[in-house]
């Protein structure tokens, strides 16, 4: 089975302050590979262990990207490609679909698309379904389990109501949850090891692709951004006897009116 | 050319959420002074038009297909494709279940425009005929707003965002599409519901919610009956219901987003993904052993102790109080 990983060298949202204006501040806050991305590889080494095959994760994001690639390799992946952006991030979904289309049909032939439900620090969850539109594939989001036989892919969905099992043909691409799997810490030696697997690195214009033709896919427009400034008390009681803390709580809840008494 | 597009159109396959996109998109046309239109998907959907009247439907879009059994992504934004390629509305809003989330953006990749992810506000300009819509990014820590140069604006917009208006008397017109919709590809195999809990629990004023620190599912029963003194619901956080099965669905970013007057998180940890689905809460309460659990950083009053002592007594005490 030929899979392709799609993975996004995310901000890491945990770190991102916002300024005492409520503007948040983006500049110098680290990227790492967006957590549900990494669930993606696992289970794509999951099926390669099972049943052989190979597994190239394509990326669009900055430079720096090549940090997270190199942990995907280390996890088991055969070969990274890497998209840089020269935008800074400040495109949409469509052109990020746009570039890493365009890397995949160079790449060449795939039976199967593994990537996050979302990424971490936008969750749109639109570069999955978008992808799959764009190469005319099916789609099987949100997949908490995944079963390859053969030419057929078999997963199970988690919507809100039910659980879904469908079935399609390959090349297909698959959305996973957190759920479906443990990402593996890869060892020091697949670190090492990882150091020596290939990185391809493309520029947009070796895709037949540019700046301005991805601005001109891009239509989404962010007019503002503010930071929640949901300030909390923070009244942390501890060190005392149960009931004591209890009693506490008690008259801070009535104080606030949070019990209807 | 984006003269040509005019009219808030609405989709969802959830009833209820379709009412309220309707019912904004209603609010919506009227500063626009334009139509609202709704679409029905399925095998026999026609005969549910009329109600889309009464909540702000000028127009009913149907397109029936067998293709269209069991709503599958690639069917569906083949016939959506087809019906707006048709209508050409400016906005189309579509409700962010996790089927309306996954269409949206494959439908939004056919016509080539954008779409803004579970949007929780909408506010249009009626001067530059404009649609603004506000999402939350970055785990919950930043609200951005946007707008799309594309046609149509696309949109999704979670369950309850909105609310629903019913208006007697109104009447739309049926329009029936037909659609070429190739057979998809995927086909279901198996649907397994959920057992669903009472009341949503957007809807309870106060919420219980148990994280990780609950070691079996008996122990929410200990939480049931915190909640049944409050008069409030129980929920969970994502590793208890999507790892552990002991709830349908959870409370965070990727789950419930809710806002009730009273929250009480029960063994949480308070990872940014689920204080994303409860930053809107008047008070917050957290119990956790953990001194450096980070709920505590998002909690107004927080009370570092073993949960299995704090919730018996705390439910004994306010028993007392409210006289329950």
């Amino acid at each position: 089975m030929e899979i392709i990983v799609c993975a996004k060298y995310a901000l890491d949202v945990a770190e991102i302050k916002i300024d005492p204006s409520g503007k948040p501040l983006l500049d110098g806050v680290p990227r790492r590979v967006s957590d549900i991305d990494k669930n993606a590889m696992e289970a794509a080494v999951n099926i390669k262990e099972k049943q052989g095959g190979t597994i190239k994760v394509v990326c669009f994001g900055p430079a720096s990207a090549k940090e997270g690639l190199k942990e995907l390799l280390a996890m088991g992946a055969d070969e990274a490609y890497l998209v840089e952006d020269p935008s800074g991030g400040m495109l949409d979904t469509a052109a990020t679909v746009e570039a890493l289309a365009a890397a995949i049909q160079k790449i060449g032939s795939f039976d199967l698309i593994l990537c996050g439900e979302a990424t971490t620090d936008g969750y749109t969850g639109q570069v999955g379904p978008r992808l799959a539109g764009k190469l005319g594939i099916p789609q099987i989001t949100y997949a908490r389990n995944l079963n390859v036989e053969g030419n057929s892919v078999t997963a199970e969905r988690d919507l809100e109501d039910a659980y879904e099992t469908v079935k399609a043909p390959t090349p297909v691409l698959v959305s996973v949850t957190r759920e479906i799997n443990v990402p593996r810490i890869p060892s020091l030696m697949a670190i090492l090891k990882a150091s020596k697997k290939p990185m391809t690195i493309w520029k947009l214009e070796d895709l037949g692709l540019s700046k301005e033709k991805l601005e001109q896919v891009s239509t989404l427009q962010t007019v503002d951004l503010q930071g929640f400034a949901v300030e909390r008390k923070r009244v942390v009681i501890k060190d005392k006897p149960v009931e004591e803390a209890v009693q506490e709580l008690v008259s801070y809840l009535m104080k606030e009116k949070a019990l209807g008494v | 050319m984006a003269e040509e597009y005019k009219g808030i159109m609405a989709y969802s396959e959830d009833r209820d959420t379709l009412f309220e996109l309707l019912s904004k998109g209603r609010e919506l046309a009227d500063q626009l002074q334009t139509e609202v239109s709704a679409v029905l998907l399925g095998e026999k959907v026609e005969a549910e038009a009329g109600e889309l009247a009464s909540y702000g439907a000028d127009k009913v879009y149907v397109v029936e297909s067998p293709q269209l059994k069991g709503l599958l992504a690639e069917a569906c934004a083949e016939a959506l494709h087809a019906v707006i390629s048709q209508a050409k509305p400016e906005v189309f809003l579509v409700g962010a279940t996790k089927r309306g989330k996954e269409l949206a953006p494959r439908v939004a990749e056919k016509l080539g425009t954008g779409c803004v992810a579970e949007c929780v506000a909408l506010e249009v300009d009626a001067g530059r005929r404009e649609l603004k819509m506000k999402r939350v990014v970055f785990g919950g820590k930043v609200s951005s707003t946007h707008i799309i140069a594309g046609k149509p604006a696309i949109a999704t917009i979670p369950p309850r965002i909105f609310e629903k208006k019913k208006a007697d008397g109104r009447t739309a017109e049926a329009v029936k599409v037909e659609a070429e919709i190739s057979p998809p590809k995927a086909e279901i195999v198996e649907v397994k519901p959920k057992e669903m809990a009472g009341i949503r629990i957007e809807e309870a004023p106060i919420v219980i919610c148990g994280g990780r620190g609950l070691k079996q599912q008996e122990d929410f029963k200990m939480l049931e009956e915190l909640a049944e003194v409050l008069g409030g619901q129980v929920g969970c956080t994502r590793p208890i219901a999507a790892d552990r099965g002991w709830f349908p669905e959870w409370v965070g970013l990727s789950g419930k987003k809710i806002q009730p007057s009273l929250y009480i998180a029960v063994g949480v940890s308070g990872a940014i993904q689920h204080v994303a689905g409860i930053r809107s809460s008047k008070i917050v309460v957290s119990v956790n052993k953990d001194a450096d659990a980070p709920i505590f950083a998002d909690s107004d009053y927080g009370i570092v102790e073993d949960l299995y002592k704090v919730v018996p007594a705390l439910t004994e005490a306010l028993r007392k109080i409210l006289k329950k």
